[in-house]
């Protein structure tokens, strides 16, 4: 069948048997290998992508259901060369170790500012609760989320 | 920190075997600093490449059909209508193997890649399909016929180890050529896989002489590591050998299973590591990689085989442990004797068990001075999921009774456990453990840390807390070894086998370099994990790698210098004494004469290089083990809910104990990481059978711990001792915040309610239970 959608911007159209979740396609069809795979089972998070600005499980989404939709992987936030807001905060929190679950942990704390540019500790550990990291203890996670919501409100008041 | 410091003008620390002068804290210019991880833009713009990201030209893939059984003969296996299903390319069942030796093990060679004869547990492989896609070979699973005869089973050590049980092997196996397990077989067949004895002193005759005893049983769970990325591999069989990609966190001992099971020289398998999607020990030794590329010598294609969570809790787990304990002390409260037997479930093959099994018996005694020890440890083959590493492994299983216990004693005495604890600790010097190396750590200072952050408050009701310590003999063996080439650009490369697993060894290693070449940290490419390039290491495990591998790269720098110097003589026409190392470059004459500028003049070409090595063994003040003791000191304050008998984290003290944090940020993350994996354990992880079936093998009702579970208030503490055996006073980390946090719970939530657990996780159920078994207790003396 036919599928189509905005991937990171773009208009992209491709045919997929109708059994595909989005995760197959991203990962297998679109070379958008930033997004992982790991419960399958809408449990942890790592395959989180955002479809219209809202985290889905890529893992059991079927790609189907975004027909027309604007589709964000990690490989689009940014521009280009410069890092997304999110992004600076993670490197610089240390929010990260095998850096498996980070894509996820990413577009989800996007979605999180895009719906509440100032949330309170309680309000990102109960958005966040549904991404895992095995790694870190999630206290450098909610550190960088509390320094991205400072510096996208600071970029935000700067713009002319 | 002092940007003038050299190492020239660092006062020196006084070691016997080797003559250096060592920086102190605020004197580093690269090492002792927060530097952001060089692997950081590639993790957060998801540019990082995992195995499962790689997809090599003609590559097919593999689906595994797993047994229905957990202990049944094998009849028949017909591969022939699976091989005609489309898109099928290769079918493999153990009856296809012939030519090659199908068995793996480091320590004991009794791993068939594939089920051969019979099968040992629900989920083993039985038979391997390769297709041209993941679908077509899914697909065709169904038609692999099996025929099976039941046979009885055992589940757990106890049955295991029951007259006339059932044998899980029949046959003594072969050891894996592993140092220190040369002759693993029994003499005759049991499920004994491995016994471990330990003692010194006399506890028959100092029981008696206690003015209190405690004994009691303890039962720590079977457990998932979860590592987030599921073991996946990637192996191209061919004329010129065997290259084989895999989430491996020790490619070299990979390597040498490879080699042995295709007969292959070292130098025909080649095992790349990409970057690692979580290990936490279970990613350690050998696990899907022979029957990848067994796979791909039967295709003749490149195969990946990538396994789901579920399969991937069907392939390794840790060793859940039932351990009977005794400590007597004195009227003044010192420890005089420690009796246990433990009882390690290995399931149903070996892997790292015996390890396990000889580590939890040296873990079970603590940073304490105990004069009179006796230790019994058992790894029992049963017909479950195969047990190995897990973070901390031995010490977890041990240090939950121990803790408990030493609580249960100060009760008895009428002390605080904070002061039995202090009475008993060793001293930065004592021997803890005969024929080892005496401690290396101030575990008093590190535990009085601990208490003072953690009681900065009064107690609000229904709460309580607890503390525990631990001491693991860590690092295992230490030979490493590391190449540094230093290039006419000024640029640095280093070649290491560490493998980046998110623990950060690539920044840490890179910081060292940047350190001893004088360069900045930009300048330091770290290039690894591809045995085909890296020089030998032995694993990356055992928080062995800042100690042992940074050290190697500190040699190799140091020995690229020599040779620098020596070529600065010859193009300063001067004899190389003359010349004064300084920071990045010599001193001759006033002048500072660059590496870069010396390389240059001494080839006359601005692209050449030199390389620098260094090869660690087991000699010098590396020949007493353990290479370091990894001290575990935890403190936590839980609130109870009477009710639901629901424990919530409510503090987290935490000390890193690691001579000195080459990268400061990163040390705490991983005693935060390894304190957090004490809580899952603690409170929610188990692995259930029901039989034989493993019933919440998967990650719906396998609860790690989540966002929701983080502690509204934790401190990270580092102490900075410089008295480890690594580069500039180093020790590893990343394990010991983990070994105590269990009993930590344990101790707390009897200090808030008075109800003593003995088996982990405090689950609210079995915390209610224990509540109600209280105010029953409670009653029954009333009366």
């Amino acid at each position: 069948m036919k599928l189509e959608f905005v991937l990171d911007g773009k208009l992209v159209q491709l045919d997929l048997e109708p059994q595909e979740t989005l995760a197959e396609v991203l990962r297998n069809r679109c070379h958008r290998t930033g997004l992982k795979v790991s419960c399958e089972v809408q449990v942890c998070g790592a395959c989180t992508a955002l479809v219209d600005d809202l985290p889905v499980s890529a893992c059991t989404y079927l790609a189907y259901e975004a027909r027309g939709r604007r589709v964000t992987t990690i490989e689009g936030i940014g521009d280009g060369e410069r890092l997304h807001p999110i992004q600076k905060a993670f490197l610089d929190e240390f929010a990260f170790q095998c850096g498996f679950c980070t894509p996820g942990m990413i577009l989800a704390a996007k979605a999180l500012l895009h719906e509440n540019d100032a949330p309170t500790d309680a309000e990102v550990v109960n958005y966040m609760d549904g991404n895992l990291c095995r790694c870190t203890g999630y206290l450098p996670i909610l550190r960088a989320i509390r320094r991205a919501a400072a510096l996208m409100r600071d970029r935000e008041r700067e713009r002319p | 920190m002092n940007g003038e410091m050299s190492g020239a003008n660092a006062s020196p620390i006084g070691r016997s075997d080797q003559k250096m002068t060592r920086k102190k804290p605020g004197e580093f210019h690269v090492v002792n600093h927060s530097v952001p991880r060089q692997d950081g833009v590639a993790k957060v713009t998801g540019r990082a490449v995992f195995t499962s990201d790689i997809h090599l030209e003609g590559m097919a893939h593999a689906k595994l059909l797993r047994s229905p059984f957990a202990h049944a003969h094998i009849l028949s296996i017909d591969t022939l209508k699976a091989l005609r299903q489309p898109g099928v390319i290769a079918v493999l069942s153990g009856n296809d193997l012939q030519g090659i030796d199908p068995y793996y093990g480091h320590a004991v060679k009794d791993h068939p890649l594939l089920a051969i004869g019979k099968v040992r547990f629900l989920g083993e492989p039985v038979a391997a399909v390769v297709a041209e896609d993941e679908r077509s070979a899914y697909e065709a699973l169904e038609s692999v016929h099996v025929e099976y005869e039941e046979l009885p089973v055992v589940l757990d050590a106890d049955s295991a180890l029951a007259d006339g049980a059932p044998l899980v092997h029949e046959t003594a196996y072969r050891g894996g050529g592993f140092r220190g397990f040369d002759d693993p077989s029994s003499p005759k067949p049991s499920n004994i896989c491995q016994g471990i004895h330990l003692e010194w002193g006399d506890t028959g005759a100092a029981f008696p002489q206690a003015a209190h005893t405690i004994e009691g049983e303890f039962f720590f769970p079977m457990a998932y590591a979860y590592a987030m990325e599921a073991y996946v591999s990637i192996a191209d069989y061919n004329d010129s050998g065997l290259t084989v990609y895999s989430s491996a966190q020790h490619p070299f001992i990979v390597r040498n299973d490879l080699c042995k099971v295709f007969g292959l020289a070292l130098n025909r398998v080649r095992l790349i590591v990409p970057f690692i999607g979580g290990g936490y020990g279970s990613k350690s030794y050998t696990k899907i990689e022979p029957l990848t590329a067994a796979c791909s010598w039967k295709a003749r294609r490149p195969v990946k085989l990538q396994l789901s969570i579920e399969e991937a809790m069907l392939t390794t787990r840790n060793d859940d442990a039932r351990v009977r304990i005794r400590t007597g002390v004195d009227r003044e409260g010192r420890l005089l004797a420690l009796e246990a037997t433990i009882h390690l479930n290995t399931g149903a093959y070996a892997e790292n068990s015996p390890l396990v099994a000889k580590r939890a018996a040296n873990r079970i005694i603590g940073p304490y001075r105990i004069p009179n020890v006796k230790v019994d440890c058992y790894a029992v083959y049963t017909n479950t999921v195969p047990a190995s590493s897990f973070r901390g492994f031995g010490a977890t299983q041990v240090t939950f009774p121990r803790e408990s216990q030493i609580d249960e004693l100060a009760e008895r005495l009428g002390c605080n456990p904070v002061e039995l604890r202090q009475k008993n600790l060793a001293l930065r010097g004592e021997s803890i453990h005969p024929g080892l190396r005496p401690l290396d750590a101030d575990v008093p200072g590190d535990l009085s840390m601990v208490v003072e952050a953690l009681m900065d408050r009064p107690l609000p009701k229904d709460h309580g807390r607890g503390v525990g310590c631990s001491a693991s003999d860590a690092g295992s063996d230490p030979v490493s070894s590391a190449v540094v080439q230093v290039y006419g650009d000024g640029s640095v490369s280093v070649l290491t086998g560490s493998t980046e697993i998110g623990q950060g060894s690539h920044t840490v290693m890179q910081q060292i370099a940047a350190e001893e070449m004088g360069v900045a940290i930009e300048k330091v490419r770290v290039v690894g994990s591809d045995t085909a390039i890296s020089p030998f290491d032995r694993s990356t495990g055992a928080s062995r790698t800042t100690t042992l591998m940074g050290r190697a790269v500190l040699e190799a720098c140091q020995e690229a210098i020599a040779q620098l110097r020596n070529m600065a003589g010859e193009v300063l026409k001067t004899k190389p004494e003359n010349l004064i190392i300084e920071r990045g470059g010599v001193r001759f004459q006033d002048q500072h004469v660059r590496w870069q500028d010396v390389l240059r003049d001494f080839f006359g070409l601005s692209d050449c290089s030199i390389i620098g090595r260094a090869y660690l063994r087991k000699t010098g003040d590396l020949d007493l083990l353990p290479v370091f003791w990894e001290i575990g000191c935890t403190g936590v304050e839980v609130a109870v809910d009477t009710e639901t008998g629901r424990l919530r984290l409510d503090r987290l003290v935490a000390v890193g104990d690691v001579g000195l944090a080459i990268n400061p940020a990163m040390a705490e993350g991983q005693d935060l990481g390894a304190a957090t994996m004490g809580l899952g354990v603690g409170l929610s992880e188990e692995l259930v059978y029901e039989g034989q079936q493993l019933v919440n093998g998967n990650l719906l009702d396998y609860r790690v711990p989540r966002f929701s579970d983080l502690a509204p208030k934790i401190d990270l503490l580092l102490v900075q001792n410089q008295d480890g055996t690594g580069p500039y006073g180093a020790k590893g980390g990343g394990e010991g915040s983990l070994n105590p946090t269990p009993a930590c719970l344990a101790n707390a939530l009897c200090s808030a309610t008075g109800a003593r657990v003995r088996r982990l996780p405090l689950t609210p159920e079995r915390v209610w239970q224990a509540l109600k078994e209280r105010t029953h207790k409670e009653k029954n003396i009333g009366r």
